[in-house]
């Protein structure tokens, strides 16, 4: 559970009245929420690394793109999907 | 070689393993703190790499592995008799209870779920109204920004069956609980990278001035980890103690400001139970008392007798550094993940089921 996972940044929306960034991330393909509170720095086309559903890092694609290589090699991104239940909406 | 002949980077491995040996001239003892250090470290075969003199122990880095017996017990009761939906990581619900765990809870039919993340958690309590939801919200400083995110999501949003059941703990306070005391035999230490990205670097510095030993801040992939030791072995040899950064790809001095400022809006620092190893002064969080609604523990007040944790393991010794896992009488006799008897076999981050798993691959030789 303590791992990061890099993704890239998809889409942006805002919720709470827009007081926070929900964006939808996606994992080599698997798409997930996660919040952009801690990077109110990071845009669309961005990449982040996400833990349990909160961006916390910004990371370059080359970075991204080896780590979730390793993520795969170890068996964590089946974690990942294995635990994805949702892909619903929060109400806007 | 051979799993290590399967990974992109042996090339870059072997290089490292190269200077590591160039380098070392006595024997050192090395402490990665973090559980996701540890169980790449074992997985990948590299302890059994290094040189016989660099001797790798491992910390108390899983948050999971370290929550209290006694936790998981009111987290069951809670399922069970206060009829919440109780949900948190997978891991933490795989762990065995004094009775049971909360997946034989679920099996049993209580209402328990697997999240991926704690604000999953604020929108199930959205829309189920009539029940209450309790989040187990264990972790490191890396998780804790989520675990506070959901509070004010639920704060929000105006839910009033929202709770966390915090089982928060801090590494400072955990080096400095090791380093500290008398029978102490690691000499520097790995600190997790992501622990970093969101508090930086600043709370090592007093640690490395105090007890003069180095601290490296390190990734958790085979290459970051041998890197990182490699740092930290040039330091020790030369009898350096300085806190450095590997993962400057990641982690920069200062960690995440926003992510601290959730934090500190919504945590307090408090004394926590470390399962194998006891109270450490200030080394968890807690809900600050303008959070108090959200609270299970308060909500709740459940009262659970502290149950007795086997008297065959050794986990504050391996925990500490002092026992490796194999060192254990009771190690993959007694005790195996399907039956762990203390904190670090009972999740995959934890030292003894990682050797366990991976003992294959020559690190018990
Ligand atoms: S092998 Fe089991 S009994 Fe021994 S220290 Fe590890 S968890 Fe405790």
């Amino acid at each position: 559970m303590c791992l990061a996972i890099p993704g890239k940044i998809q889409s942006i929306e805002l919720m709470y009245d827009g007081l926070v960034r929900m964006a939808k991330v996606s994992f080599g393909g698997i798409i997930k929420q996660a919040s952009l509170e801690m990077l109110p720095a990071a845009n669309v086309g961005d990449y982040v690394l996400v833990h349990v559903g909160v961006a916390i890092s910004k990371v370059d694609e080359a970075e991204a793109a080896k780590t979730f290589e390793y993520l795969k090699e170890i068996g964590e991104i089946d974690e990942l999907i294995e635990h994805t239940q949702v892909d619903r909406q929060p109400e806007l | 070689m051979k799993y290590l002949s399967e990974y992109r980077d042996a090339g870059t491995v072997g290089q490292y393993l190269d200077e590591i040996n160039k380098v070392v001239t006595r024997p050192w003892t090395i402490m990665e703190i973090c559980g996701g250090q540890t169980h790449s470290l074992v997985k990948n075969g590299l302890i059994g790499l290094l040189p016989g003199n660099v001797r790798m122990v491992h910390g108390p880095g899983c948050p999971v592995c370290v929550t209290p017996l006694n936790l998981i017990d009111k987290a069951v009761y809670l399922a069970e008799e206060k009829k919440v939906i109780l949900c948190s990581y997978g891991d933490m619900l795989r762990v065995p209870g004094s009775k049971k765990s909360l997946l034989e809870a679920k099996a049993a039919g209580a209402d328990v779920r697997i999240l991926y993340s704690p604000l999953e958690a604020v929108l199930l309590a959205k829309e189920n109204p009539g029940k209450e939801v309790v989040f187990f919200a264990v972790g490191f400083e890396t998780t804790a920004p989520a675990n506070a995110l959901s509070v004010l999501h639920a704060q929000r949003q105006g839910l009033k069956n929202y709770s966390i059941l915090t089982s928060h703990v801090l590494v400072p306070p955990a080096i400095e609980a090791i380093v500290g005391d008398d029978s102490n035999v690691v000499q520097g230490f790995l600190a997790a990278g992501h622990v970093c990205t969101i508090m930086g670097l600043g709370e090592y510095y007093p640690i490395v001035e105090k007890y003069h030993l180095p601290i490296v801040v390190t990734g958790f992939e085979p290459v970051d980890l041998l890197h990182g030791i490699l740092m930290l072995l040039k330091q020790l040899e030369r009898g350096e103690y300085k806190v450095e950064n590997q993962y400057t790809r990641v982690v920069n001095e200062w960690g995440n400001p926003e992510a601290r400022a959730v934090i500190d809006k919504v945590f307090r620092v408090t004394h926590r139970e470390w399962r194998g190893i006891g109270e450490i002064p200030f080394s968890g969080y807690e809900l600050k008392n303008a959070f108090a609604g959200y609270d299970a523990n308060l909500k709740f007040n459940v009262q659970i007798e502290k149950a007795e944790e086997s008297k065959e393991c050794i986990a504050g010794q391996v925990l500490r550094g002092l026992k490796k896992p194999f060192e254990c009488p009771q190690f993959v006799k007694k005790c195996k993940p399907s039956n762990p008897l203390g904190a670090p076999m009972v999740s995959s981050e934890g030292a003894c089921a990682a050797y366990y798993h991976f003992s294959n691959m020559g690190v018990m030789a």
